[in-house]
């Protein structure tokens, strides 16, 4: 399986990363990690590909890493149209100091706009 | 998270502890919450209805329900609880924020809707929170639930964010 996975560098999206990762080494399927630039993530792309190659160099895999510019949300859900991922896997749903869930533009977007199967860490 | 408050801070609100008869005669009475209270708030929270729920809260079983409520309940969080004959029927809280800002929300449980508990649950948090010297307040809310929307307007809440799945909103009480 092709799968997808979106990271916008929130907390959220580094614990989708081992996730998704490790459930991927088990099941053989081909991981790309995206990663988005959110306007209200502080961390730039590059400081979060950094994050991400570190992360990754811990399990020993290496996937595909893609930066990916412009809306991030439209971003995902076209590059996993047009390239015919099986899946595409993103973090959201992070809970508010009183413990709601909150779903960002990003995840909305996907959640609405996707035709891939879409997986929700959170 | 930066966000914008109004400007102008709203009037002043009815302080607990306090009792107000609800619109369908019943005597309410509203008074500060405390750790005290859990015992009696973790019933009322087993009893909620599933579909009073909102954005994964209450929690449903009584340990999450526990640890929720110990974060609600601790010495930075402002509570008021709605109690008839003695029984908790609604709470409301502020929980403090990163940034000295806190975050709002309210319950009723399903017999007790209706009748005007919400609002007063409100006001009186409200109010507790101007004697606290607490000077801004944010909610998110989901964007069909036009009772509760309603209500916070009518108080003094102004839309901040319409981005997301939640509307969010906000208040200056000073």
């Amino acid at each position: 399986m092709k799968v997808l996975l979106g990271i916008g560098g929130s907390d959220g999206s580094f614990e989708a990363l081992a996730d998704t990762v490790t459930r991927a080494e088990e099941a053989g399927d081909e991981v790309t990690v995206a990663i988005v630039d959110r306007d209200d993530i502080a961390l730039t792309p590059d400081e979060i590909e950094t994050e991400v190659r570190e992360q990754l160099a811990e399990t020993g895999m290496d996937p595909e890493i893609r930066q990916l510019s412009g809306h991030p949300g439209s971003r995902l859900v076209e590059v996993a149209e047009q390239e015919q991922f099986d899946r595409l896997v993103v973090a959201g749903g992070e809970r508010s100091p009183l413990g709601k869930i909150n779903f960002d533009e990003t995840l909305e977007f996907v959640l609405l706009n996707a035709e891939t199967t879409v997986t929700l860490v959170r | 998270m930066t966000r914008e408050y109004p400007d102008e801070p709203a009037g002043e609100f009815p302080s607990p502890p306090d009792t107000v008869t609800d619109g369908e005669g019943r005597k309410l009475r509203y008074r500060t919450g405390s750790d005290d209270d859990t015992e009696a708030l973790v019933e009322m929270y087993l009893d909620f209805e599933a579909e009073d729920r909102a954005q994964g809260i209450p929690p449903v079983r009584e340990e999450p329900i526990r640890d929720w409520l110990d974060v609600l309940l601790s010495d930075d969080c402002l509570n008021v609880v709605a109690l008839h004959d003695d029984g908790p029927v609604g709470h409301a809280t502020l929980v403090r924020d990163e940034d000295g800002s806190y975050e709002l929300a309210i319950f009723v449980v399903r017999p007790y809707q209706g009748a005007g508990i919400g609002t007063e649950l409100l006001e009186h948090l409200l109010g507790y929170a101007q004697d606290e010297g607490v000077e801004r307040v944010w909610l998110t809310v989901e964007r069909w639930n036009d009772p509760a929307i309603a209500v916070y307007k009518k108080v003094g809440f102004d839309m901040i964010s319409t981005e997301s799945f939640e509307l969010e909103m906000a208040i200056r009480l000073k």
